[in-house]
């Protein structure tokens, strides 16, 4: 079996279960949204790379060539970065929300607090949107 | 940062160059590979450059927040637009044919502005992002 | 001609107004542009909805590209049916957003409340309407995405963390969908619904299409909230502010759940998904472990918001049992109980809405005496409830008796008989609340009715109940019309 043949499967299967296991591994919520990121990461890797003809050329219309690389997985993956982008800055600005709230970007902790408080009426309406729904 | 002087002498050189790159490639994006995404984070990074040398106050007074949000609607209303003009044309949303006498042109046209919305929605979201951030940090 | 560029409308219609709203000097604007926004989608649908019925599928092809190159929105006797539910109970829930809203968020957000509701149902119906593989997921996340920020916006703190937490899970998600959609386009280098399933009997039996079948189902098995996937799902139904739970609760899932039965039934067909695999033996494990398990949860729940969350848990189950089953009957019950439970659970969250108003909690104990201290909202809960249970001449029955018929024409006895004893647990969970709501009140406690502008949207979606489950014409009649469009000559 040619192992090296699918290397752009295998580091698109490393980088997928590095970010799985760090997504659920991780208490820290930070580390969780960057775990997502790698998770994604792979996914891009492995829309591009399908995109890949052999002995193809950029495409980009010219002359002398006729053979070109497939172009739409990458615009798919340009779809897909920006969904990714937003998907980060809105965990990110959840995370924020989520320290100024319980003081803390544990999980367990927060966790904790939430026990704690479960017959805590206190308000909390924060005080102003934050990322980008601000 | 904002007293180095190195920091701020270069700053303002590559500003301007910056911008410029961002605008060649979202204007010869339908020449050459480009378009409104990457030329709207290109955009962005010269403002978050010059918030990061100059300030987050004086990158909020060369950009404040309330035109940021009114640009990030405004490209989603230029991209809309353009399609239900075309649909208004009698034709299928955003088929760019119909925008002009020669389908050629009306391509051309058609892209131009779709990808103008997309590059001020994108630079206009990427800006607000890092500004929403960082502000919260400088504040407290 | 008009007629033909309706579906990209209903998309484009509630997009559009999503950015004007975050211009809208005046959350009332705001809220009267996404409330004009959302009936002009509705509308829209219902002509949709009547013309599909009559004349058969609706193609529209985009920006002027044909059809396996450029995407195509295709309205077909499935998703003209789901669009009207969505748009539908979006309209309705926006009447009673106003005073619920106001109470809720601060008058500075509400418009970007609004434009966040905007895109959601914006990416919901084009979830719904679009035959493009990709452009779905792309659809999926805008719709995620705003429910997100929707859900965030909880007055509790514990808001944060359930979005958060729905955030994380619903990535996974839908990254697994990509992955999948990846694989189908690998496969047949098509991203088009139709053209995929045109193309996929050349690569069928391969580990590809296995492994993309896997993908699809865990991905959007976790947007559906199926059993063992739907942990996000209690604390953002019960954490969302009030009428965001009645509209995610009503919509979300039932499209999540829409894509799956598309890509089981259109794009991999009948034959591989069940003949194949072996998805009928799992679905059918995991949508009765559902009921029963969520149905349990849900009586020990003092919350009553998370109890209706788990019971939401336990009624995905029921629509994927009739999947599981995949005969005509089955589809036809699952459809027709993607409709009926949006009816229900929207009335009953509506009707919490107004008890949150009136008085700011919904845990049991606070309750006491609800059916005096406000008897409209007590009457709406008890109808939506009913229908919940599944009494005769409510909506509920009418879809729960067609999936107890569809188990035992195939032979699956003891499911049936899991089925009537969810419906059992059902009525102990219900019970309990309506129990302590017909209690006496305190001395002292008023009657503090809902504002009519609270009550009569909860009743509307109340009345609904019953009109539909004495009237089946549209709801168990076009999702027999749409099982049969799916299954073709399956029986």
């Amino acid at each position: 079996m040619d192992i090296l043949g699918h290397l752009n499967y295998w580091v698109v299967v490393f980088l997928m279960m590095t970010g799985f296991y760090v997504v659920i591994a991780s208490g820290n919520l930070v580390k969780k949204v960057v775990g997502l990121n790698l998770f994604q990461a792979s996914v891009f890797i492995l829309y591009i790379s399908m995109g890949v003809v052999t002995g193809g050329e950029p495409p980009i219309l010219r002359d002398g060539t006729d053979v070109y690389s497939n172009p739409l997985p990458h615009v798919l993956i340009l779809t897909a970065i920006v969904v990714g982008v937003a998907t980060t800055a809105l965990g990110l600005a959840l995370a924020i929300r989520i320290k100024e709230a319980y003081g803390s970007l544990e999980e367990d902790e927060i966790h904790l607090k939430e026990t704690e408080g479960l017959n805590d009426t206190s308000n909390h309406s924060g005080e102003s949107a934050g990322g980008i729904d601000g | 940062m904002i007293n180095n002087p190195v920091l701020r002498v270069i700053a303002k050189i590559m500003i301007p160059l910056i911008l410029l790159f961002a605008l060649y490639v979202q204007f010869h994006g339908d020449y050459g590979p480009g378009g409104g995404f990457q030329a709207g984070v290109i955009f962005a990074a010269a403002l978050v450059l010059y918030a990061m040398v100059f300030g987050i106050e004086a990158a909020e007074r060369v950009i404040p927040a309330k035109v940021l949000k009114v640009l990030i609607a405004t490209g989603v209303l230029i991209y809309g637009g353009v399609g239900v003009y075309t649909l208004l044309l009698g034709s299928d949303f955003l088929d760019y044919n119909t925008l002009a006498h020669d389908p050629v042109h009306g391509q051309h046209l058609g892209i131009f502005l779709v990808e103008l919305g997309v590059g001020i929605t994108v630079a206009a979201v990427m800006i607000s992002i890092f500004l929403a951030f960082a502000g919260r940090g400088a504040r407290r | 001609m008009i007629d033909e560029q309706l579906s990209v409308l209903a998309v484009v219609a509630p997009l559009l107004a999503a950015p004007l709203c975050v211009l809208m000097p005046r959350a009332r604007w705001s809220w009267l542009l996404a409330l004009v926004a959302s009936v002009a989608c509705f509308a829209i649908s219902v002509r949709l909805f009547v013309l599909v019925q009559s004349d058969g599928m609706i193609v529209t092809p985009l920006g002027g590209w044909a059809a396996p190159w450029g995407i195509e929105y295709r309205v077909d006797p499935v998703n003209s049916l789901v669009m009207l539910i969505v748009s539908g109970i979006s309209s309705v829930c926006l009447l009673s957003a106003r005073l619920s809203i106001n109470k809720e968020i601060d008058s500075s957000r509400q418009p970007l409340f609004y434009t966040a509701w905007l895109l959601c149902l914006s990416g919901l119906i084009g979830m719904t309407v679009t035959g493009d593989a990709f452009n779905l997921f792309v659809f999926l996340e805008i719709s995620s995405l705003s429910s997100y920020v929707l859900i965030a916006m909880g007055r509790d703190r514990r808001a944060l963390t359930a979005s958060f937490q729905y955030l994380v899970m619903g990535t996974i998600g839908a990254t697994f969908i990509i992955i999948g959609v990846g694989f189908l386009y690998l496969a047949t280098g098509s991203l088009n619904m139709a053209d995929i399933a045109v193309r996929l009997p050349d690569t069928i039996a391969t580990r590809t299409m296995e492994s993309a079948l896997a993908f699809l189902t865990v991905g959007m098995g976790l947007k559906i909230a199926m059993f063992p996937l739907h942990l996000w799902l209690p604390n953002a139904y019960a954490y969302a502010p009030s009428v965001v739970s009645a509209f995610i609760a009503a919509t979300a899932t039932k499209v999540a759940l829409y894509a799956l039965i598309r890509f089981l039934f259109t794009i991999f067909g009948y034959q591989f998904s069940f003949v194949e695999m072996p998805l009928s033996a799992i679905l059918a494990v995991l949508a009765v472990a559902a009921v029963l398990v969520a149905s349990t949860v849900a009586i020990f729940e003092r919350d009553i918001k998370r109890m209706l969350a788990y019971s939401s848990v336990a009624q995905i189950g029921y629509m994927l049992l009739g999947i599981a089953i995949a005969s005509q009957a089955g589809v036809t019950a699952s459809i027709a109980h993607i409709f009926n439970h949006a009816l229900m659970k929207g009335a009953l969250f509506l009707a919490l809405a107004c008890v949150v108003y009136q008085i700011g909690s919904v845990m049991r104990d606070d309750l006491t005496g609800l059916s005096r201290r406000m008897p409209w909202t007590f009457g709406a809960f008890t109808i939506a409830s009913l229908s919940l249970i599944g009494m005769p001449l409510t909506a509920g029955f009418t879809s729960k008796w067609l999936l107890v018929q569809a188990a035992l024409a195939a032979g699956w006895w003891m499911i049936a008989l899991l089925v009537l004893i969810g419906s059992l647990l059902a009525v102990v969970y219900i019970w309990r609340v309506i129990e302590i709501m017909i209690r006496p009140p305190a001395e002292n406690a008023p009657r503090q009715e809902a504002p009519l502008s609270l009550l009569a949207p909860a009743w509307i979606l109340a009345l609904a109940n019953i009109y539909f489950g004495i009237f089946t014409g549209i709801n168990i009649g076009s999702a027999k019309a749409a099982a049969i469009w799916l299954l073709g000559g399956v029986s």
